[in-house]
């Protein structure tokens, strides 16, 4: 199933080259992740690794696995409960010269239907005394996709992402971030599997099914400002705002506050809130008033008119590891989110005795837990 | 128009590489500016009671990085060159001794290590960059400056200082 | 936003970059406080890159998410 398909290549957007001048420290994060919500359960591993030699080269490698156990609302309502795999691997380059960091990065995707090779090459660099730091990023990816069950069908998606990122030192305990990123898609950019539902009178259920239509483009624009204080008693506090708008009519708007308060030199306690809220895409609703209403017809509750709210803890313990010399510093973390997702047009079509498009609207609320180990070497 | 969208960026990629600057060393001869500061080992230390003597003075912070990494071959070339009349300093620029105390404690030096926690002494030198190494010839006067700080950089101090050490007084 | 847009914000920012001779407000030896490990944007890549993930999954906006560059400055 496809539930993480376009953003599995997002991921790749992992190791950003950090600021130039200096590369980022060698370390090794093992994690186990785990995500609980609307009748999904997905679980597994996360490795990354990376490296430096002479000050000037880095690499850096990284392994991902989703271990999907789905009874999702829309997998209960037309299809049946599945469980699958998805296995995620990349690899990155950079190398540093002077104020100038060059990188490049290539990950792959699969699962037993969907396939993604990203392609990613950016240059960061230093100016302003260092106060600043300005990256460009390019990013290409090709997803192959098929249909279980359906020897026949088989399409692509081709996708390019331009990205600018700025980092401005702004006095001695602030610093500013602003991002843009344009991301355009050109092929089959919706679910093989998915169905969207139209008033039927002659159905039992007073609705029927057709496979959903998308367009074969979409390019989306998002922008993102924030802001890292350092506070004077040592803690910091971060504030983040991004704006989304596509050519499906899809507006998002972000917010998000976070603070960090360390203890002593081995504790780091995290907290933060992040709200979400978009309009549904123009060719979305939950309930067609016939079949092959319009052209393009969608009811995938990720296009729909919705919110978000998560809270978040965290705990991190760092130490240094007696059992061996060959790491510096280790530490443990524990992150817990909970995510509350609301649709202002997705009904609940498990319920019953309700007329068509009179059902509860859908919401859920979904259990989102990182554990993971880090070691510098 | 997907060639259109890559040449403004190729563009930009061209103009960025084209502004890659690689760690600065100058040559100036001013005299170095005078200072005073508290000395880790107990009471003050002044630049004039190092005069006769070829001095190397390093910036450091222990929040930095490449300071740190420097700092093992900045103690070896002291060792190494002190019995021909070498002086070597390091000045700390952080605010509090706390973190600065905790690194040496780790990573001890035999160099004297002063504070300059209001960063005068900084700001007189014009330090524009974390490490800045000076190298001052026996009569007081900056004759080398290097900014910044990548492994193998200490064969190029060690080449100023043998060169300055040689000169007639 | 069109891309013609997004050219001519980072050619601004290049033409900027020549202006190299600003002098810096904030002092390489001042920025103690920045160089702090929880000041940076992302301390934990693993965990930050998996929670894009979870939200791009489940929500129709994408990208502008990650932060780079600042730090120590130092080199």
């Amino acid at each position: 199933m496809q539930l993480i398909r376009r953003s599995a290549l997002l991921l790749l957007l992992l190791p950003l080259p950090a600021a130039a001048g200096v590369l980022p420290e060698d370390r090794a994060d093992l994690m186990y992740h785990y995500y609980d919500g609307g009748g999904v359960t997905i679980d597994g591993p996360s490795l990354l690794v990376r490296k430096k030699f002479a000050e000037k080269y880095a690499v850096n490698a990284s392994y991902y696995i989703d271990m999907v156990s789905s009874a999702s609302i829309d997998v209960i309502t037309t299809a049946s409960p599945y469980d699958e795999e998805r296995t995620q691997y990349g690899v990155g380059f950079e190398y540093l010269r002077g104020k100038v960091t060059y990188a490049a990065s290539f990950s792959n995707s699969s699962e037993n239907d969907y396939d993604a090779d990203t392609a990613s090459v950016s240059i960061s660099q230093d100016m302003f005394g260092d106060l600043t730091t300005v990256s460009l990023s390019f990013t290409r990816s090709w997803d192959d996709v098929t249909r279980r069950g359906d020897a026949t069908f088989a399409d692509k998606i081709d996708r390019r992402i331009y990205g600018v990122d700025v980092s401005q030192v702004a006095t001695k305990n602030l610093i500013f971030g602003f991002s843009f990123e344009t991301i355009t898609e050109e092929g089959f950019l919706n679910n093989p599997y998915r169905q969207v539902r139209f008033v039927d009178p002659d159905e039992a259920l007073g609705y029927g099914y057709e496979f959903e239509r998308y367009p074969r483009t979409r390019t989306g624009n998002a922008l993102s400002a924030r802001a890292r204080w350092y506070l004077p008693y040592r803690a910091a506090l971060q504030a983040d705002y991004r704006f989304y708008t596509d050519t499906w009519e899809i507006r998002g708007s972000t917010a998000e506050i976070a603070y960090t308060h360390p203890l002593d030199d081995e504790w780091t306690f995290d907290v933060h809130y992040r709200y979400y809220t978009q309009n549904g895409a123009e060719f979305y609703s939950d309930l067609f008033p016939r079949e092959d209403f319009q052209n393009f017809l969608a009811r995938d509750k990720e296009l729909a008119s919705m919110q978000s709210h998560t809270l978040g803890i965290g705990v991190g313990y760092e130490f240094k590891p007696a059992w061996t010399d060959f790491l510096g510093k280790a530490a443990i973390n524990l992150k817990y989110d909970r995510i509350r997702f609301e649709y202002d047009d997705f009904r609940d079509l498990r319920t019953t005795g309700f007329a068509p498009g009179a059902e509860p609207l859908y919401q859920f609320d979904a259990d989102v837990i990182r554990l993971f180990f880090s070691g510098w070497f | 128009m997907n060639g259109i969208r890559r040449l403004p960026l190729g563009a930009l990629v061209a103009a960025f590489i084209a502004f890659a600057w690689p760690a600065a060393a100058t040559d100036a001869s001013p005299p170095a500016p005078g200072f005073t500061l508290a000395n880790r080992a107990g009471g003050e230390l002044s630049l004039t009671a190092l005069k006769g003597q070829v001095v190397m003075i390093n910036f450091w912070a222990s929040w930095c990085g490449p300071c740190r990494q420097e700092f093992p071959a900045l103690d070896q070339i002291y060792s190494k060159y002190k019995p021909m009349g070498f002086a070597m300093v390091g000045i700390n620029v952080e605010s509090e001794k706390a973190d600065a105390e905790r690194f040496l404690g780790k990573t001890p030096v035999s160099f004297p290590i002063l504070f300059d926690p209001d960063n005068r002494v900084s700001g007189s030198y014009g330090v524009s960059a974390m490490p800045t190494t000076f190298l001052l010839d026996r009569q007081g006067r900056v004759r080398w400056q290097h900014r910044a700080y990548k492994p193998g950089d200490e064969a190029k101090y060690i080449e100023q200082i043998r060169a300055i050490l040689r000169e007639k007084s | 936003m069109s891309l013609g847009r997004l050219a001519a914000t980072a050619l601004l920012l290049v033409a900027a970059a020549g202006c190299s001779r600003l002098e810096p407000w904030v002092k390489p030896y001042e920025r103690e406080n920045i160089a702090d490990p929880i000041m940076a944007w992302d301390r934990d890549p693993v965990s930050s890159s998996y929670m894009r993930h979870v939200y791009e999954s489940r929500e129709g906006a994408r990208g502008a998410a990650g932060a780079s560059g600042g730090g120590c400055g130092c080199n």
